[in-house]
C-alpha cells in the first residue's frame, strides 16, 4: 500500500450483461478521507458499479485499484479483509439475533475467530470491547439487547453500518443508506455518516437518491447516467452543471 | 451445558429451568415410566432418536440447511457398530467409536460435494447419497445381512478393569449408559453453539449474503456444520444398533431421513431441546399406535401436519416469546 495512491481508483470500468452495457468506461478516483457520493437516475448503473468495486462480479473491461493495487481478480470475501466494508440497498442483517450478537459475529469474524470453538477470557474481553465500541459509534448502545428485526428502519441501517465498522474497514461503501426512510430517520443516519467521515476519518463512497443528503454530506459528487460518467465535481459545481440539470436534477424536483 | 437461545430474554421458561426439568425427568425415567405403562427400552429409543434429530438440527435449525439424507449417517453408524462387534472385537466403546467415525467421515467427505448446492438441490443430493448407502446395505447380503439386516452381534458389558457394568443384560443400566453418552453429546453441541463458530452458523441461517460480506467463507462453514451434524447423527446410529442388537437397512432409508426431519420440526427446530420433545412424541405415537393399527404412519403424519399448522415453531417453540417473525 502506497501513501501516494488514491484509496480507490476505477479505470475505464465496464460491465456487460449480454448485450446490455450496464456500466461503460467509468473512471473515478477517490482520495483518502474523501466522502464521495454517486448519484444518477434509476438504471444508471450505480449499484452495478458498486458490485464491481466490492467484487460481487468481475468487470468486463477496465481495472479497479484499492490503495494502488489491482483487485480485479480478488474475490469479495478477500476484499472485505483488505478493508472494504459494505452495506446494501435492502438492509442485510441477522434479524432474529440481538444488536449485540449481530455486532459480535462481525467483530469475531474481523478478528479471525470465526472457526474457533472457544475464546480465552482475554479474547472475550477484546471482543466485548470492540462490540461496545462500534455500538457506541453507531449510537445503538441503548438497543444492544433488542432483536435487530424489531428495530426501526433507521436503527436497522445503523446496525448494518455497525457491522461493517466492526471489520475495521478503511473504505465504507453505502448503497442508498437512507432509502425508504422518513425525515427523522434520514436525519439520524445522515448524522451517523457525517460523524464517521468527520470524526473518525473514514473514506466513504455512497449511492444516494436524496439530494439533501448528498449535498449536505459529499466532498465530491459523481453523476452516472445510462452507465456512463456524466459529470464529477464538488456539490457546488454539480448543482450548476447544465448537463446534470438536464439529465437528472431538473427532473428530480 | 445450557439451552442456546437466539433471542434475548425470550423464553417463558428460563433456559436453566428447562435444563433442570429435562434432566430430572431423564434421570428418573426407570422409576416413573413403568407407572405410566411404558418400559425402559422405549426411553432408550427416545434418546437415540432425539440425539439423531439434535445432530440434524445443528444443520437444519441452526445453520438453516435442510438435509433429507441423514439416515445415511445414522445407518452407517449402526452398521459400523454392528460390524465391529460382529467381526472385530466384543467392545462396546470400540463399536461406538468405529460407527461414529464411519458415519461422520462419510458425511464429511460427501459434504464436500454438497456445499455449493442450496435449498431443494442440497436436499435432493442428500437423499441420493442416502439411497446409495441404503442399496449397498440392502444388496450386500454376505457382509451386511442384506434385506434381513445385520444380526449376530450383541453389545458387550463395559469392562473397567476393577469392575464391570453389565449393560448387555441389565436394561436399566443400559438406559443410563445411553443417557450418559447422550449427555456428553448434547453438552458438546451446546458448547459448539455457544462458540464463535456456532454463531457463524446462525449468521449463515439468518442472512447468507451478509455473512459472505463479513468475509466469512460460507461454503466452508456449511461444510463443517454438515460434518459435525453427521458425526452426532452417526453416534445416535451406533446407540440404535446397541439398543436393538440389530442393524436394519431401513435405518438407512429415506423414510428414516424423513422421520429425523419430522422429529426436529415437530419438536421445534429453532430450539435446543425441541428434537427431544419431538422424539418423545414420535416414539410414543410409533409405539402405542402401531400396537393398535398397522397404519400408524397415518397418525404420525396427521400429528405432524397438525403440529406444523398449529405451532409453526414446534412444540418447544411454544415456550418462546411470540413476535419478530419467523
Amino acid at each position: 500500500m502506497s501513501v501516494d495512491s488514491p484509496k480507490l481508483e476505477a479505470r475505464a470500468v465496464g460491465k456487460n450483461f449480454g448485450s446490455l452495457r450496464a456500466v461503460s468506461g467509468v473512471s473515478m478516483t477517490v482520495a483518502h478521507g474523501e466522502l464521495r457520493a454517486i448519484i444518477g437516475p434509476n438504471g444508471a448503473g450505480k449499484t452495478t458499479f458498486f458490485n464491481l468495486i466490492t467484487g460481487f462480479f468481475p468487470p468486463s473491461s477496465g481495472d479497479i485499484l484499492l490503495d494502488g493495487r489491482n483487485i480485479n481478480r480478488v474475490p469479495a470475501a478477500q476484499r472485505v479483509k483488505m478493508g472494504m466494508g459494505r452495506t446494501f440497498q435492502i438492509t442485510e442483517i441477522f434479524p432474529e439475533l440481538t444488536v449485540w450478537e449481530n455486532a459480535r459475529i462481525a467483530v469475531e469474524t474481523g478478528l479471525g475467530f470465526s472457526l474457533r470453538a472457544w475464546l480465552s477470557a482475554n479474547e472475550k474481553r477484546q471482543v466485548a470491547e470492540a462490540v461496545d465500541e462500534v455500538l457506541t459509534m453507531a449510537n445503538l448502545t441503548a438497543q444492544a439487547d433488542r432483536l435487530v428485526g424489531e428495530l426501526s428502519h433507521g436503527d436497522q441501517r445503523a446496525a448494518e453500518i455497525a457491522m461493517a465498522l466492526a471489520l475495521k474497514p478503511s473504505l465504507l461503501l453505502l448503497d442508498e443508506p437512507t432509502a425508504g426512510m422518513g425525515d427523522e430517520e434520514t436525519y439520524k443516519v445522515t448524522g451517523l455518516i457525517r460523524r464517521l467521515h468527520r470524526d473518525s476519518k473514514y473514506t466513504i463512497v455512497l449511492i444516494e437518491h436524496d439530494m439533501r443528503v448528498v449535498f449536505h454530506l459529499a466532498d465530491r459528487i459523481s453523476v452516472l447516467a445510462e452507465g456512463k460518467l456524466l459529470a464529477e465535481g464538488t456539490p457546488d459545481e454539480i448543482s450548476k452543471d447544465v448537463h446534470v440539470q438536464n439529465a437528472y436534477l431538473g427532473k428530480a424536483e | 451445558m445450557s439451552t442456546v437461545t437466539t433471542r434475548a430474554d425470550s423464553t417463558v421458561v428460563r433456559p436453566w429451568q428447562q435444563l433442570v426439568i429435562i434432566w430430572a425427568l431423564l434421570l428418573t425415567v426407570p422409576f416413573w415410566l413403568p407407572l405410566l405403562g411404558g418400559y425402559t427400552a422405549i426411553a432408550g429409543r427416545v434418546l437415540v432418536m432425539a440425539l439423531a434429530a439434535m445432530g440434524l438440527n445443528l444443520l437444519l435449525g441452526y445453520t438453516g440447511v435442510l438435509s433429507f439424507g441423514h439416515a445415511a449417517y445414522f445407518g452407517l453408524g449402526a452398521y459400523g457398530a454392528g460390524l465391529t462387534l460382529k467381526y472385530v472385537a466384543a467392545s462396546t466403546p470400540l463399536a461406538i467409536l468405529a460407527g461414529t467415525l464411519l458415519g461422520g467421515i462419510a458425511g464429511t467427505l460427501f459434504g464436500l460435494l454438497l456445499v455449493r448446492r442450496r435449498g431443494v438441490y442440497f436436499a435432493m443430493v442428500t437423499i441420493a447419497f442416502g439411497q446409495v448407502c441404503f442399496y449397498i446395505a440392502y444388496k450386500w447380503d454376505d457382509f451386511t445381512g442384506g434385506y434381513d439386516g445385520l444380526r449376530g452381534f450383541v453389545r458387550a458389558p463395559l469392562d473397567f478393569g476393577l469392575f464391570k457394568l453389565d449393560i448387555a443384560g441389565n436394561g436399566t443400566l443400559f438406559y443410563y449408559f445411553v443417557l450418559f453418552v447422550f449427555g456428553i453429546a448434547v453438552g458438546l453441541q451446546a458448547l459448539i453453539l455457544k462458540s464463535p463458530f456456532g454463531r457463524t452458523m446462525l449468521a449463515i441461517r439468518e442472512n447468507e449474503r451478509r455473512a459472505r460480506f463479513l468475509g466469512l467463507p460460507v461454503e466452508k462453514h456449511i461444510w463443517l456444520s454438515f460434518s459435525i451434524s453427521c458425526f452426532f447423527t452417526a453416534l445416535a446410529g451406533t446407540l440404535y444398533a446397541l439398543l436393538n442388537n440389530f442393524a436394519d437397512p431401513l435405518g438407512l432409508n429415506y423414510v428414516m431421513s424423513g422421520n429425523i426431519v419430522m422429529i426436529a420440526v415437530m419438536g421445534g427446530m429453532r430450539t435446543f431441546w425441541g428434537p427431544l420433545v419431538g422424539a418423545v412424541l414420535f416414539v410414543m405415537l410409533q409405539d402405542y399406535v402401531s400396537s393398535m393399527t398397522t397404519n400408524w404412519m397415518f397418525f404420525v403424519g396427521t400429528t405432524f401436519v397438525l403440529v406444523v399448522l398449529l405451532f409453526p415453531r414446534g412444540l418447544m417453540g411454544l415456550l418462546q416469546r411470540k413476535g419478530a417473525g419467523s
